[in-house]
């Protein structure tokens, strides 16, 4: 007699294709990617065997950009048409980007949004369309490695980005026609890739140091389940600061005062950052500097000298790491191992500070540059469905909070730091005038308490209130942040049902029609390319609801179903599978709509069906307290 | 669209509607609830499923910070039960009590300034926590007791607790 098979709710037993996806971290200094194979996550190295990208980009006129180490290379002496450390730009208004002004060697032009364009020989390019030239090479390089096209990408962030920058990651990827499968936190998926390999629980610090961003996650990790506490950083703050540092202690050693030469500003960061590499192993170094008239400067780098430059730079990572423990409950000595992650963790000096924090020995044995790319890759090959069965799970947290104006400039916070994702969260609020009609709804990011020391995210107005005295109206503003850390807010009078929603898109992002104009000018022959890139995606979404219908009837169809509804979800796939053969998108898009309206009785039964078990788990002598 | 997650925060974790909670047990009852309903476990699931698995997810983690804290899950355990805590509308305080906080309030603003701010911050916090503690007493014998009596000192109980809470967020900033 056969048995039945009985799957849990939403984990399909129906075998499938590999899909092939990838993880990518998109690193102010150097990007990486990773993927999953044979059950291994590896970094995909270029055809000469390098696995970091830099993340230059050099325009050209009337050429393709180069990426990568040719755009490095093309950086000293053609500095103004080299773009290096873009992530510090991605999601910052042009306010922003005047205060790191003095350390980047760029003309800025402004946008029409508000978001700075880089002015290059090839036009003026936004920080968004600079990343999605990075991506764009990664993604070609793991096409052309696994012999396909990716169904997505998880993208890492630092923990600390905000709604903004998230925003601008997404969209630089959208940009380079790849699907977010996710955005994933940094120390989070080193976490994995460390947790993973190590088979380790408890509690753990990621003390994450890169190019220009530092991070600090707290994670209590339980049988696969990676639960982030709290985390705290700084996205203005890495390596790229030390190497600042040390070149105005050479300049000033040289007896110049002011540096405006962009060539010279970038041939000295280059051997500031040389010289601190070098003193990982070396005592001292030596340095020069040309000075304008042509006479030469040289001295000697010692690591005491190298000391009282970074000292202050780590002592700022302090802070943020004192306030995740604090945020999360815990002492430092509560924590079990601190991981390294990032190149700047490679400085003794920073190794040892972090070590004198925490009371011990951080581990280092994972290399830090691609301890990120290795765990989004395993997220990744979860995402795209390769892995039903996987006992590991991320809960992640947003890391600043989000709220609204109220009276007087204050901000209301609605979501806390460190909520877990995803979150919903709702707040009433009522008119304060007689008759009023319109409320301005104004969404603020931070911590403080004034409207005007926290980060503006969006503004919109819920109109068409009837009416009423002030006090009566009910107005019920509801956040929404998804998995991705990224934000959605609704507002709606509740006597009479007046809504308005919006997704939010940071005043200083981009627009919709911005996105679509920068992905046809990314590709050539735009209008054939786009709809035959839509077609396909349509066509791999298509390929991807019918498994999943099909595995949920195997399963399922008997449980849950009558003979017509049955019928009727077998007609709506027969329909999406008739589109799918077809070469319009909309018509596969309209189909894949209607297996939904179909199978939404059936997905609520096992939903509930899920709940039940789940309930039924617990034993119930345990119910007695 | 809305799944059935239960009654209450209580029902959706599998605990009995009480004030006393293991919260070692709660975190792992959480983290079987993530495991069965987190948008990532249904990647390849129905369209449907995937909102709905959002949804879910939500209203775990708002139940879950509810359950964890004692002040919260005070205030929702008497909501429950028909008691609400009022704190934007009724602003009445034992005066006692008042004249407690405002001891303590002076206590933070002197320790702003000082040179010993960090052991004064200290100090004050291990009092605040002393008095949530002893107010957790009695709340959960308030609640155990369960007679409407009890239920409203459980209530004058709660929002003294918000204050006190409110206190401590305050240090911690300061600090």
């Amino acid at each position: 007699m056969a048995l039945l098979q009985i799957s849990e709710p939403g984990q399909t037993t129906a075998p499938h294709e590999h899909r092939l996806a990838v993880g990518i971290d998109l690193g102010t200094t150097n990007s990486l990617v990773a993927t999953v194979r044979s059950g291994m996550a590896k970094t995909l190295p270029d055809a000469s065997g390098r696995h970091l990208l830099p993340s230059v980009v050099h325009y050209r006129a009337h050429q393709e950009p180069e990426v990568g180490e040719a755009a490095l290379a093309a950086a000293a002496e053609d500095p103004l048409n080299t773009i290096a450390s873009v992530k510090r730009l991605m999601g910052r208004g042009l306010v922003d980007v005047k205060r790191l002004g003095e350390l980047l060697p760029y003309e800025f032009a402004a946008g029409d949004t508000g978001m700075p364009r880089l002015r290059t020989v090839s036009g003026e390019r936004s920080p968004v369309e600079v990343s999605a030239e990075i991506l764009k090479h990664l993604k070609q390089r793991a096409e052309a490695t696994l012999g396909g096209a990716l169904v997505g990408a998880v993208i890492t962030v630092p923990a600390y980005f905000d709604e903004a920058q998230r925003q601008a990651t997404k969209d630089a990827a959208t940009v380079a026609g790849l699907t977010v499968l996710r955005l994933l936190n940094e120390p989070t998926a080193a976490a994995v890739a460390y947790g993973l390999d190590q088979q380790a629980e408890g509690v753990f610090a990621i003390y994450d140091l890169g190019g220009g961003t530092f991070d600090i996650s707290i994670l209590r990790l339980s049988q696969g389940v990676f639960e982030v506490l709290a985390t705290a950083g700084d996205s203005a703050l890495g390596g790229d600061d030390m190497d600042h540092a040390i070149a105005d202690w050479m300049w000033t050693q040289a007896g110049l005062s002011q540096h405006n030469d962009r060539h010279a500003q970038r041939r000295l960061l280059r051997d500031a950052r040389a010289a601190k590499e070098a003193l990982t192993d070396a005592d001292s170094h030596s340095v020069n500097v040309t000075r304008p008239d042509g006479s030469v400067w040289t001295g000697m780098l010692d690591r005491s000298t190298l000391q009282a430059l970074v000292d202050p730079l780590i002592e700022r990572t302090l802070a943020p790491t004192r306030r995740a423990l604090k945020d999360a409950g815990l002492r430092p000595s509560d924590i079990q191992e601190v991981v390294l992650v990032g190149g700047s963790t490679r400085m003794p000096r920073v190794r040892n500070q972090v070590a004198t924090y925490f009371g011990k020995n951080p581990l280092t044995n994972i290399d830090p540059d691609k301890v990120v790319a290795i765990g989004a890759a395993i997220q990744a090959d979860i995402l795209a469905g390769n892995k039903p069965d996987a006992e590991m799970l991320l809960l992640d947290v947003i890391p600043l909070s989000l709220g609204l104006e109220i009276m007087g400039g204050m901000v209301e916070k609605i979501i806390p730091r460190n909520s877990t994702i995803p979150t919903t969260r709702a707040q009433e609020f009522t008119t304060f005038k007689d008759g009023q009609t319109a409320m301005a709804i104004h969404v603020l990011q931070g911590e403080r308490e004034l409207v005007t020391d926290c980060r503006s995210l969006a503004r919109f107005e819920l109109r068409n209130i009837p009416p009423m005295v002030a006090g009566a109206a009910r107005i019920r503003v509801t956040f929404q942040v998804d998995a991705d850390g990224l934000l959605s807010v609704m507002a709606r009078e509740e006597t009479t049902g007046v809504a308005a929603h919006i997704e939010v898109k940071p005043s200083y992002g981009l627009t919709d029609a911005e996105i679509e104009r920068m992905l046809r000018d990314s590709i050539s022959h735009a209008d054939a390319d786009m709809v035959a890139r839509q077609l396909r995606e349509q066509q791999v979404e298509a390929e991807r609801v019918l498994e999943a219908v099909q595995a949920a009837l195997q399963s399922d169809g008997e449980r849950f179903l009558s003979a017509d509804e049955r019928a009727r979800i077998e007609s709506s796939m027969a329909a999406l599978r008739t589109a799918r053969a077809g070469s319009v998108a909309s018509v596969i898009k309209q189909a894949i709509h209607d297996v939904d309206q179909a199978t939404r009785d059936f997905a609520m039964r096992r939903m509930d069906a899920g709940v039940r078990a789940a309930l039924a788990g617990h034993r119930l002598d345990e119910f007695r307290s | 669209m809305q799944a059935d997650l239960g009654k209450n925060y209580f029902e959706l974790f599998g605990l009995p509607m009480s004030y006393d909670i293991d919260l070692t047990d709660l975190s792992s009852r959480y983290r079987e609830l993530q495991r069965r309903f987190h948008p990532d476990r249904y990647a390849a699931a129905l369209e449907s499923e995937r909102r709905l698995s959002v949804q879910m997810t939500a209203q775990i983690n708002a139940a879950y910070q509810t359950l964890r804290d004692r002040v919260a899950r005070g205030r929702y355990l008497l909501s429950l039960k028909g008691v609400h805590t009022d704190e934007d509308t009724d602003t009445r305080m034992d005066p006692a009590f008042l004249m407690e906080q405002m001891e303590l309030r002076e206590a933070l603003d002197d320790a702003r300034g000082a040179s010993d701010r960090e052991a004064r911050c200290a100090a004050l916090l291990e009092q605040v926590d002393q008095r949530l503690d002893s107010k957790t007493a009695q709340l959960q014998q308030h609640f155990s007791t369960g007679s409407e009596p009890a239920l409203q000192a459980a209530r004058e109980l709660v929002r003294e607790m918000q204050f006190l809470q409110k206190l401590t967020h305050e240090i911690e900033m300061l600090d």
